[in-house]
């Protein structure tokens, strides 16, 4: 009989080698579906490269596609770090699109540097209060945050929704439900194509970096993500260790929100997302929870984003062949993890092993 | 008189979501959170379309979604319980994979109608006896056998997960595997079973979308009702009997929001599509501040199974 068991730490080398491997097997068994669409799969992969780093403007592309979702992945790495799940970076997103939005509204005046300043805060605090409202019934009734989270993505949404088609729709539009494009003084600074929230992506890269190893609350995370136990016995605040992830974790999906509409979007609407707050858990799971790590699956998510939507136009093939595609490439590498975790051994080995 | 086809219209819009609620229950009764819903009924929605199209047959099409739904959810059981993958990226992934396998193969049936023999086949039928009831007959017995059949599941998920040795097994391994696994219980194919069978009954739920609500096959037929699903769990607290009448006050908020806009409101009617997730999370909230562990999530819900040498 083979029983399975758990293996020591894999090396950094093996685990490349193996997710490597799935990428690989994933891509051929890919093909399949790319003939059934009547394609060249080799064609449509050399495709996707081509989208991605054929031209400046395409590379420029890329980047901007990778931007929200590092920071996106970043966000809710913060709180998985701590075993709480967020999947609620969609709606923390949405939420700190529309205070970017607000504060145009209230304030539509400012100068640029003021503006772009109060709309980070804003879509910060935006964000952070979606996350900070379930952390805290985590904290104190152990509410389960995965459901709840997950729920007010779709609150957020409709919120949304609502602002599009009745609260804030555009008289102007002539009667097309959409929210007004925002002014010149709250767009982000751009130059041929890419624009000022690669630099604030840079900042909070290294910021993330500081505050998950280096300082005191990142480690209180760490600890309590290992053991509630632990973190109680050495005398940490479980509740303000939560609440202060949650703020992170949340600011920072707002954040995102803050950039997409000002930097590519122009406007807030329902269409926003483009389902980067699913795909960001998937990126920082990943990762391993590590920012290094997190910084090259974004730049890889973000290349076969970009190759998809260029094989659309340049190939006609359908989006939702890039999509299954996407899944199934996640298929495989969620299944190579088992390699990287576990081995067999046979009964007479394992008295050996013992 | 309104009220009245009101209420039989949210009796058929909650049938989807119920067939999917009630397999996302089996699910989660065993341990596992399967984000996947919308994928899978996207896959049922598809497929039966495509085998109802086809074959003009609607024991064909029907069988044939929940086939394609339990495929989608074996991906997902293979991953989670073989390979012990984590439950929450493999659901999203599922749901990601499901959207885009519906978009591609549905692609060239947009527009196209539901063949004649099925939509007669699937077409309200009055029971005899329980029919002529005032009021309850209307609403609740003169409808589509799709609608009946949903009624069955309710009663026969109730005395499977409650009644029988196999259910009482099933919510163990989902409460405590390592003990289920103690006494014998093969755990594996307890979770290997109850998956498939949720997805053949979120295959069905979308089905029941493109074979009997619509009559011409759209875009997106599923449209987010996955996830109203996953909602509708916790509101039902994993109960399939909580499960119906949750299935449709939400179904009756689904019809609400088109009906009142005939009425001059006072709050935006697109708020109303909140209130599904909203009653939701008042839900979460409350069960979790009672400690009553019947009404709450099995305690295993989400963590994987490793059985460590011993």
């Amino acid at each position: 009989m083979l029983h399975i068991v758990k293996k020591d730490l894999p090396k950094t080398r093996e685990k490349i080698v193996v997710r490597l491997s799935a990428v690989v097997a994933a891509l051929a068994f890919a093909s399949i579906i790319v003939l059934v669409a009547g394609a060249n799969p080799i064609e449509l992969y050399i495709g996707i490269v081509q989208g991605c780093f054929g031209s400046v403007y395409r590379f420029a592309a890329t980047i901007e596609k990778m931007v929200p979702l590092l920071v996106l992945s970043l966000g809710v790495m913060v709180a998985f770090k701590m075993r709480f799940w967020n999947i609620g970076a969609e709606g923390q997103f949405l939420m700190g699109a529309v205070g970017t939005t607000l504060v145009v509204r209230l304030l539509p005046n400012l100068p640029l540097p003021l503006m772009l300043l109060l709309m980070i805060v804003v879509s910060f605090a935006f964000g952070a209060i979606w996350l900070i409202v379930p952390a805290f019934f985590k904290a104190r009734f152990g509410t389960n945050e995965t459901l709840f989270t997950l729920m007010l993505n779709y609150i957020a949404l409709t919120l949304v929704t609502a602002l599009q088609y009745d609260f804030w729709k555009d008289p102007a539009a002539s009667g097309m439900p959409k929210i007004a494009n925002l002014p010149p003084n709250a767009l982000l600074p751009s130059a041929s194509g890419f624009n000022l929230s690669i630099l604030m992506a840079v900042i909070i890269v290294l910021a993330m970096y500081y505050f998950m190893n280096r300082s005191k609350i990142g480690f209180e995370i760490a600890v309590l993500g290992e053991s509630e136990n632990t973190a109680r016995y050495i005398g940490i605040n479980v509740t303000k260790t939560i609440i202060i992830a949650a703020l992170v974790s949340g600011g920072l999906c707002g954040v995102v929100g803050m950039m997409q509409t000002t930097g590519v979007s122009g406007a807030l609407s329902t269409q926003i997302t483009g389902g980067l707050g699913f795909t960001a858990i998937i990126v920082a799971w990943l990762s391993g929870l590590k920012v290094p790590f997190v910084v090259v699956n974004s730049f890889a998510f973000a290349v076969l984003l970009q190759g998809a939507s260029y094989i659309q136009t340049a190939f006609q093939i359908p989006g939702s062949v890039a999509e299954m595609i996407q899944a199934i490439i996640l298929f495989f590498i969620l299944g190579s993890e088992f390699v990287l975790q576990y081995r067999f051994v046979s009964d007479k080995t394992k008295s050996e092993v013992a | 008189m309104e009220f009245i086809f009101f209420l039989t219209a949210a009796v058929k819009a909650g049938t989807c979501l119920l067939y999917a609620t009630l397999g996302e229950i089996i699910s989660e009764k065993v341990g596992h959170l399967n984000l996947g819903v919308e994928g899978m009924m996207q896959m049922g929605a598809v497929v039966g379309f495509i085998a109802g199209f086809t074959f003009g047959n609607p024991y064909v099409a029907v069988i044939c979604a929940a086939i394609a739904g339990a495929a989608g959810a074996l991906i997902y059981g293979f991953l989670t319980i073989s390979l012990k993958a984590n439950q929450v990226v493999t659901g999203l992934t599922l749901s990601i994979f499901g959207v885009g396998f519906a978009a591609f193969f549905g692609k060239n049936f947009v527009g196209k109608k539901v063949p004649e023999a099925i939509t007669t086949f699937f077409a309200p039928v009055k029971l005899p006896v329980l029919g002529d009831i005032p009021y309850i007959g209307q609403i609740f017995f003169n409808q589509s056998v799709y609608v009946y059949f949903s009624y069955f599941l309710v009663l026969a998920i109730y005395i499977y997960l409650y009644k029988t040795k196999w259910g009482l097994n099933t919510r163990m391994v989902g409460e405590n595997p390592v003990a289920a696994d103690a006494s014998g219980i093969p755990v594996d194919k307890y979770k290997y079973f109850n998956i498939a069978l949720c997805g053949a009954l979120c295959g069905l739920g979308g089905a029941f979308l493109s074979l009997v609500y619509i009559s011409i096959y759209p875009v997106n037929v599923v449209s987010g009702r996955g996830w109203i699903a996953v909602a509708l769990v916790i509101f039902a607290m994993w109960n399939p009997g909580k499960a119906l009448l949750g299935a449709y006050f939400f179904g009756a908020l689904d019809i609400a929001s088109f009906w009142l806009q005939q009425y001059t409101l006072p709050v935006s009617i697109y708020l109303f599509t909140a209130l599904p997730y909203l009653a939701t999370v008042f839900v979460l909230i409350f069960t979790s501040m009672r400690k009553s562990s019947n009404k709450k999530e099995p305690a295993w819900l989400g963590r994987n199974y490793f059985k460590e040498d011993r």
